[in-house]
């Protein structure tokens, strides 16, 4: 067993990075770029962390991982220990390790941070999850049994956090998924060399240890609506995410090589053309690519089509860097690849043959002015600095927004003028007694970690709801 | 996954499977659709709701075999499993007491023709149908669509069973002679549809058009299927699939829908020469 080393020589010790695929070769595959730590590695970093009294890292976590208690057990090799201390507020580590913000949440508020050295966290708990994957760890099931049956609408972190806490505390739930897979954004959206999907399908498999039922194929709004399903259920979750996607509305928008950044991920993640034709989806990429957006979404699709064989890809952004909503580490990982960045730049129309072919984009230059509501600097258009790119091929990665089946069919269930659902920010409780919301579909577009805090807040008011009497069932309907 | 009760080939390469879905029978609705996939490794297609019996719990649908999904599809068997079915989706035609309705249904798009025509017609509406094929053995569903209809009129482009040529001869003769239609729906290819809507057009009818988009999830979330419509982009999947066709931009939809082709050929090929993979 390792041991604990001297205060002073732990402050010491330089923070250990995690390796990585080099940017020549990783461009050629689908495969994970950061390769995990060593046991060694992950002792060594571990034994960094200083098991502060009043840790002020977990204040940063949404999920309140219990972050020095499972170091801790980093630190006594005992990795199983780590993982279990991790899931008993954390059902997704595997995932959460890997692309949880930890910059801005976990390893923002640890002491180190402050010296620009902060523990490690997301890498070990990626370590400590891939460890208890490969020796199949699993969780025991729920000793107490409740007769409340909960439906959870959406597969997604939100909804799969939500399920299993409840399923731990006995209640009898069943998840309702869309598509053919389950796991959300995680499984649709997010690209294998960041996330693997084997990897997201053996966390959220965990679940039917849990005795949660899955059913797939199933959308809600359609289906069945909110309604019916208010009928069989005594509580509802409503996690259905924000999956719509935005367009620019600008001239030339629907020729043939422009598609969502929405429709290129699904494509190649969930329905996996990047093996086409071994798997039956085709996927189309430019020669040249241009990505609109400079978020999380648009490094992956820009990554992706690199990886697809585009030879020059770049990312369109009207305002700079330092406003780019990405994650540091996507925007440096997308730079190694070769991927050219250009800021200050709106596109203004898209051109086309006649066959409906692209052949370039109309941009117009911008530069910063005063900052707007949300703090950054507004971008406003140079006249007359209007260019021509030449690309084959545009993603718009503009965020998403809400898709209107779900709230269509939930009568008495508020939505606010984005057609997000209107929640009570202690308890994500809806407008209607029984029925709870979470995740992108209250706030649009936000973090893995945020949908898993709703989760988390939406199971404990729905125990509370449930335990005190409460039932859907038996409540009136409301007026419609 | 969803059970195949039967399957039989009621045309050359066209294909009529009948399937257990009892959720989706149970809500179907004229002019829906559902996608499903052949297996794990495959492609989500959409084909429309033929036809649904909610006491059994089965729904239909009449597919051709154009491409490797519909190729594997055909090869399925009573009893085999889809790997995913999934509806129903899209917006219901919408029904009532119009009048007189004429429904155009052209190839493979007289499958769904056919359940839109049948609730025309107990909702009181006069029916008068124009079904079409390239010939006669490729015609299908001629006694549902005659049981369902108060006329009916056949077309097939090389005059081997009634009369020769496209299906917008007899709807232009009938416009022609004054008789009074207060709505019509064509279904078919997407050259079909865009021809019934000019021969429509100058007579003000309003035409309602089931566009075909490619699709993937089929439930907003991509955009792969927007088409124009009225000068605004919808989404083929949840704002459709049926449009006014007099304000489809027509030369837009025909061109999306070839973006994959050279793909699907490449795939369709390979699945010819060695199998799937
Ligand atoms: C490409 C991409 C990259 C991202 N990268 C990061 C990152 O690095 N780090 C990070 O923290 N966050 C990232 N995010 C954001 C993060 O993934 C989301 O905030 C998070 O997944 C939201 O979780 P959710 O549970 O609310 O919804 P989702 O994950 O969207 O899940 C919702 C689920 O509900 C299903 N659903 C929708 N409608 C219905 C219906 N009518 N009936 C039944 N089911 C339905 C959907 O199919 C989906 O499976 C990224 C997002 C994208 C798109
Ligand atoms: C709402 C909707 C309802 C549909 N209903 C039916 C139906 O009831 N019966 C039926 O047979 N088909 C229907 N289709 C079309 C069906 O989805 C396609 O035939 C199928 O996806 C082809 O798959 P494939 O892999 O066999 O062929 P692919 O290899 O994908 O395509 C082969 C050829 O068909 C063309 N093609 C591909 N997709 C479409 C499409 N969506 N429309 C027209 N041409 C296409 C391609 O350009 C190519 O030339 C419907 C489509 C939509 C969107
Ligand atoms: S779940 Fe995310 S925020 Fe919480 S400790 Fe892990 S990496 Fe940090
Ligand atoms: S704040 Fe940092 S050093 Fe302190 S317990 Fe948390 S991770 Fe360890
Ligand atoms: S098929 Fe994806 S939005 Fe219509």
């Amino acid at each position: 067993m390792a041991q604990p080393i001297p205060i002073p020589e732990r402050m010491k010790r330089p923070p250990r990075p995690m390796p990585e695929q080099r940017p020549e070769e990783r461009i050629k595959n689908f495969n994970e770029v950061p390769l995990g730590y060593s046991v060694e590695d992950a002792i060594y970093e571990a034994q960094r962390c200083l098991q502060c009294q009043k840790p002020t890292c977990v204040a940063g976590c949404p999920a309140e991982v219990n972050i020095p208690g499972f170091i801790q057990k980093i630190v006594e090799e005992d990795f199983a220990g780590a993982y279990l201390e991790i899931l008993k507020t954390n059902s997704l580590p595997a995932v959460c390790g890997r692309v949880c913000p930890q910059e801005e949440q976990c390893q923002k508020t640890c002491v180190y941070a402050k010296k620009g050295k902060p523990i490690y966290i997301g890498k070990l708990e990626r370590f400590v999850a891939d460890w208890a994957r490969k020796h199949n760890i699993r969780e025991n099931p729920p000793q107490v049994k409740r007769e409340q049956r909960v439906a959870v609408v959406g597969s997604g972190p939100a909804g799969f956090t939500c399920a299993s806490d409840l399923a731990r505390k006995g209640y009898r739930v069943t998840i309702f998924e869309a598509l053919h897979k389950l796991g959300g954004v995680l499984m649709y959206g997010i690209p294998e060399f960041r996330l693997p999907k084997e990897i997201v399908d053996w966390e959220i498999n965990k679940a039917k240890d849990l005795g949660i039922e899955m059913v797939t194929n199933f959308v809600v709004g359609l289906t069945k609506s909110v309604d019916e399903l208010a009928e069989e259920f005594d509580a509802i979750f409503l996690a259905n995410g924000a999956g719509a996607p935005k367009f620019m509305q600008i001239p030339g928008e629907n020729l043939n090589d422009v598609c969502s950044a929405n429709e290129f991920l699904t494509r190649s993640n969930l329905m996996k053309s990047y093996l086409f034709p071994e798997y039956d989806t085709p996927i189309k990429v430019g020669e040249k690519v241009a990505v609109i957006g400079a978020g999380n979404v648009a490094m992956d699709a820009a990554r992706t089509a690199l990886r697809l064989g585009a030879k020059e890809v770049h990312i369109v952004y009207r305002r700079t860097r330092e406003e780019a909503p990405a994650r540091a580490e996507e925007i440096v990982h997308a730079e190694e690849e070769g991927v050219i960045f250009d800021f200050l730049t709106l596109p203004v129309r898209i051109l086309g043959d006649e066959k409906g072919n692209v052949t370039g984009m109309e941009c117009i230059r911008m530069r910063l002015g005063e900052p707007d509501e949300s703090g950054r600097r507004r971008p406003i258009p140079i006249e007359n600095s209007n260019f021509i790119i030449k690309v084959d091929m545009v993603i718009d990665a503009l965020g998403t927004m809400a898709n209107p089946l779900v709230a269509r069919s939930a009568t008495g269930v508020r939505t606010n003028k984005w057609g997000y659902f209107e929640v009570d920010e202690k308890t994500c409780a809806t407008s209607r007694e029984g029925i709870f919301a979470g995740g992108d579909i209250i706030r649009g577009s936000a973090t893995v970690i945020s949908a898993i805090g709703d989760g988390k807040k939406a199971a404990r008011a729905i125990d509370e709801y449930l335990s005190r009497g409460g039932s859907l069932r038996k409540s009136r309907k409301p007026a419609p | 996954m969803a059970k195949i009760i039967s399957k039989n080939e009621i045309a050359p390469d066209i294909y009529s499977l009948l399937v257990q879905a009892p959720l989706i029978a149970a809500k179907a609705r004229p002019g829906q659709f559902v996608i499903l996939m052949v297996r794990e490794k495959g492609e989500r297609i959409p084909l429309t709701i033929a036809d649904y019996d909610r006491e059994r719990g089965t729904i239909r649908m009449v597919f051709e075999v154009v491409g490797k999904t519909t190729a594997m599809l055909s090869k399925l068997n009573e009893g085999d499993d889809l790997y995913s079915l999934v509806g129903p989706l899209g917006i219901p035609s919408e029904i009532k007491h119009y009048g007189t309705v004429t429904v155009v249904g052209g190839g493979i798009g007289v499958a769904p023709v056919y359940p839109i025509a049948r609730e025309l017609k107990r909702a009181g509406n006069r029916v008068i149908a124009i079904i079409g094929a390239r010939s006669k053995k490729l015609l299908i569903m001629e006694e549902e669509m005659r049981s369902v209809s108060d006329e009916l009129l056949v077309t097939t482009d090389d005059g081997s069973y009634g009369r020769k040529g496209f299906v917008t001869g007899p709807l232009a003769e009938l416009l022609a002679r004054g008789e009074k239609i207060d709505k019509i729906w064509a279904i078919g290819p997407a050259v079909m549809m865009k021809a019934v809507c000019e021969v429509t057009k100058p007579y003000g009818i309003e035409t309602i058009t089931s566009l075909n988009a490619t699709m993937l999830d089929g439930t907003g979330m991509c955009g792969t299927c927007r088409v124009t419509v009225a000068g605004e982009t919808k989404f083929a999947c949840v704002d459709g699939p049926e449009f006014n066709g007099h304000h489809v931009d027509w030369v837009e939809f025909i061109n999306r829908l070839a973006r994959y082709k050279q793909q699907e050929k490449m795939a369709y090929e390979l699945y010819k020469s060695r199998g799937d993979a």
